[in-house]
């Protein structure tokens, strides 16, 4: 993110990105009923930019599509994210990236839990916590500096 | 004989932004309203339908959380993200900035008055809860700070009728505080939450204390005389409604005139327990009288019943809509 500073993860295995989605004929029928589903939701944060090096969240393995949750009937959507080191200090800052993905793209009417997945991470319980009280995530995107750098994780990289 | 939950009106109290919390003034006749817009409203009734009567801006620069109503009706404090709690003065119809409280480090959670209306409660991100007093010139004065929590403190409320104060916290945990020697203290600390503790609210003897929780539990805790005689005081747990709630237990609100208690949930749902009178004191039963689940269209952050008028109820919500309802018994 920042040059000159020692990156906590300097070399980071790197993932193949998933291709296109294909799209059926149904998908094209306005007439056909279609749901949210896992893979619109994973194409949604995939492209996240992880703060510390010019990879996409995808390509860091940190989401995957099978760690992506939704039941559009109850509008829910669960979230696992996996953190490249078990000490990362990023992590609230990439689960807080997501959360305002999906908050920013999905309808009102979606409830949107965000975790880690469970045993990557040496503070799971207190990240996950963190992200799942709305007045804290409130508060902190009310705060310019914080909501810039999660701004740059959300812009579309030019590759 | 049915309890039901009916719509009196739904009003669009903060538009394009979370509506955070609601409060009847003593009389029941106003209804201050405050969210992520930086305002607060108050809202009265005209005829058979609730009006807004003013709009109080420019006394926050972040997210207004939470509003008191002092016990005379004559004051509202209003606790806000930006770290301060603002005082306004009832001058008409309309309220000006009286005074604006700073000394908390971060976002100011929660605002209380206590009943002599002599002292005024606040609690932050901090970790902190602060006593401030007021004298006759309106002048207040910090007291107290009190660090008995380890985390975010998310609400404080006073006991109906003494000096006795109790605060929730993100540290799963409620404290309760007494003055002693001109020093307050942490006297008893309520454990048996396992995730943060939002909200809590005494009954009408203010010998019980009901609290929510993020662990999708209610709470009802009872003081019983001190078993050390050192004045520590003992509150102990003696019911906890589970299996109701399908998210986060945001509030809880006690009806003082009828004994309902009422909660707001993470999953939109509004729902009314009622207690059986028959029951042991030591072991109370709560039923669920009467529930709307789809009360709100986003999560319901606050419930209110109004403190003359009973059975009328306020809730509000993520959606920005402030909803007013009649809890009563159908034939």
């Amino acid at each position: 993110m920042s040059g000159g500073t020692r990156l906590e993860n300097a070399n980071p295995v790197i993932f193949q990105r998933a291709g296109e989605r294909l799209l059926t004929a149904t998908d094209e029928d306005e007439d056909v009923h279609d749901p949210i589903d896992d893979r619109e939701i994973f194409d949604l944060i995939r492209s996240i930019n992880d703060p510390e090096h010019p990879l996409s969240l995808e390509e860091l393995n940190v989401v995957e599509q099978v760690r992506v949750k939704v039941n559009d009937a109850e509008s829910t959507v669960g979230i696992e994210f996996t953190p490249t080191i078990p000490h990362c200090s990023m992590a609230t800052l990439i689960g807080l990236s997501i959360k305002v993905k999906l908050l920013r793209s999905l309808p009102d009417r979606f409830k949107i839990d965000v975790h880690i997945t469970p045993g990557t991470h040496a503070s799971e319980e207190a990240v996950n916590k963190q992200l799942a009280d709305k007045e804290r995530v409130a508060a902190a995107l009310e705060n310019s500096s914080l909501l810039e750098v999660v701004n740059q994780c959300l812009s579309t990289r030019n590759i | 004989m049915k309890e039901a939950l009916s719509l009196v009106q739904r009003l669009s109290g903060h538009p394009d932004s979370r509506c955070w919390f609601v409060s009847w003034s003593p009389s029941g006749t106003l209804l201050a309203s405050c969210g992520g817009d930086k305002a607060i409203r108050i809202w009265g009734r005209e005829g058979d339908s609730w009006v807004c009567k003013s709009v109080l801006q420019d006394g926050h620069q972040r997210t207004v959380r939470k509003v008191a109503w002092s016990p005379c009706g004559n004051y509202l404090a209003s606790a806000s993200f930006d770290a301060t709690t603002c005082i306004w003065k009832k001058k008409d119809d309309d309220f000006e900035s009286l005074t604006v409280l700073e000394g908390h480090e971060n976002e100011v959670k929660c605002v209380a008055w206590a009943p002599s209306g002599n002292l005024l409660a606040t609690c932050s991100r901090d970790k902190s809860v602060w006593v401030w007093e007021v004298d006759e010139e309106d002048e207040y004065e910090c007291v107290t700070v009190i660090n008995s929590h380890t985390q975010d403190v998310k609400h404080v409320v006073w006991h109906p009728t003494q000096e006795l104060l109790a605060s929730a916290s993100y540290d799963n945990n409620i404290c309760i505080y007494k003055e002693e020697d001109d020093d307050w203290e942490c006297r008893a600390t309520l454990t048996g939450h396992t995730s943060t503790v939002w909200s809590l609210s005494f009954d009408k003897t203010g010998q019980r204390l009901a609290s929510s929780s993020d662990d999708r539990t209610v709470k009802i805790w009872k003081e019983y005389p001190s078993e050390s005689g050192q004045g520590d005081l003992s509150w102990k747990c003696v019911c906890t409604l589970s299996g109701y709630h399908g998210r986060t237990v945001y509030d809880v609100a006690w009806c003082r005139l009828t004994g309902a208690l009422v909660t707001a949930c993470g999953d939109d749902a509004v729902r009314v327990f009622k207690e059986d009178e028959t029951a042991d004191p030591d072991q109370p039963v709560f039923s669920l009288a009467a529930q709307v689940p789809k009360a709100h269209s986003q999560d319901v952050n606050c419930v209110n019943w109004n403190p003359k008028e009973a059975g009328l109820l306020a809730t509000c919500s993520d959606d920005g809509e402030i909803a007013i309802w009649r809890f009563k018994e159908e034939d």
